[in-house]
């Protein structure tokens, strides 16, 4: 996957490398801004069985930054932030390869940089007993427990030190 | 002539009956088939009859599509253009809620029996730490009385169909405050087929799809409420189905 673009970015930054699994490495560019979630919409997306992107609704495209044609195709850890810890994913994958449907709080990365919170929930689509890829269904999570998860996941970040 | 049951999701607009009952006779000369229309008064007797094995085509409610299409094998045929089924959570107009946010544990809850538009208004809840553990709720008859609940200070939050709240008088509308309207965009009503309607269900799908062509189909279309049908094929059901089962909890 490509580096972000030190140009697309809005704000003052910070530069991480981030190791995404069987894909290399990317470089990323953070700042602190946060986007808020658009009230009573769910962010969704599709991807195929490689975790490439194959559908994106209008509310994914918005709060990614992207164009929607640069999103089809791609990783969807086109949007994996610095500050998720690599278990968080681990628990996800598991549960995807046993069929079984994830739940859990997501701090995404947009393409300026910036943030965005998320409930996330994540669904294999069997079609005639097979898989074929997963649906992720995003909602607006409570701040109460977006800030349980910004400790949390600070903590599992030091483990990985 | 083999005599079909057809059915309709329980949660359509009282003022839509008769809109039904036109729209069988329709269907029945248009397709050449015979139909007798059901309607029961509550999802659990719908239900009771599509396990019994009584429903040959139903116009369902969003939340049952899963069941009907995993357990009983039905078929989607087709879906009305445009009209999703969308969630209006509101309060009282003086109330001093003005957002979501401002919702504690304990609140009150006025809805209707309809699954996909409390499960809809439920997830809009989240962002306040409100489930169906911490909040009470009370089932009312019809979206109307929803309204008049918490009108009557009897509920501090309401779960309303947008399609219904957006019928209601300016008189309701004022007395009401809306916290937030869904923008979901992909759930929705659906006509779907048994099995034992199967080796027709193209035939008429190509019947429904072409209604609004002629002027006496548009006529009975638009007493349903809506402008036209959309193909409903396997895939748009199971995209849907998927996307309901991330909401369930």
């Amino acid at each position: 996957m490509n580096d972000m673009s030190p140009t697309d970015i809005v704000g003052d930054y910070q530069e991480h490398t981030l190791e995404l699994y069987k894909h290399g490495t990317r470089k990323v560019y953070v700042t602190d801004i946060e986007t808020p979630f658009p009230e009573g919409k769910l962010i969704v997306s599709v991807v195929d069985l490689d975790g490439n992107i194959t559908h994106a609704n209008k509310a994914f495209v918005e709060m990614s930054g992207y164009q929607e044609n640069e999103l089809i195709g791609e990783l969807q850890s086109i949007l994996r932030h610095p500050d998720m810890p690599k278990a968080a994913y681990a628990d996800l994958w598991q549960k995807m390869a046993k069929g079984e449907k994830w739940h859990g709080y997501v701090k995404n990365l947009r393409k300026d940089g910036g943030f965005y919170w998320v409930y996330a929930s994540i669904v294999p689509n069997v079609r005639n007993g097979e898989i074929k890829g997963y649906t992720s269904v995003r909602r607006k999570p409570s701040r109460e427990k977006v800030e349980e998860h910004i400790e949390l996941y600070k903590g599992m970040k030091n483990e990985e030190v | 002539m083999k005599k079909y049951n057809i059915t309709v999701s329980p949660d359509f607009k009282p003022d839509k009956i008769a809109g039904w009952y036109i729209f069988n006779t329709y269907l029945q000369q248009a397709a050449d088939i015979s139909l007798h229309l059901n309607l029961y008064d509550g999802f659990e007797q719908q239900r009771k009859a599509i396990a019994d094995g009584q429903v040959d085509l139903i116009y369902a409610n969003p939340f049952d599509a899963a069941m009907l299409v995993n357990e009983y094998n039905f078929k989607p045929l087709v879906k009305p253009a445009g009209a999703n089924d969308e969630c209006v959570v509101v309060t009282s107009a003086d109330s001093a809620f003005t957002s979501i946010d401002d919702l504690v544990a304990g609140t009150k809850i006025a809805a209707t029996d309809d699954p996909a538009i409390n499960m809809i208004g439920m997830r809009m809840l989240e962002p306040a730490n409100l489930n169906e553990d911490n909040t009470e709720t009370d089932v009312v008859v019809s979206f109307i009385a929803v309204a008049k609940q918490i009108m009557d200070g009897k509920a501090q939050v309401g779960f309303i169909l947008k399609e219904a709240f957006d019928g209601f008088s300016n008189m309701v509308k004022s007395r009401l405050k809306v916290l937030v309207v869904s923008e979901i965009d992909v759930i929705y009503h659906g006509l779907m087929a048994a099995p034992s309607l199967h080796e027709r269900a193209e035939e008429l799908s190509n019947t429904l799809m072409a209604m609004n062509t002629e002027p006496k189909g548009k006529a009975v279309l638009e007493g349903l409420g809506f402008n036209a049908w959309e193909v409903m094929d396997d895939e748009d059901a199971a995209f849907m189905i998927d996307l309901m089962e991330t909401l369930r909890s």
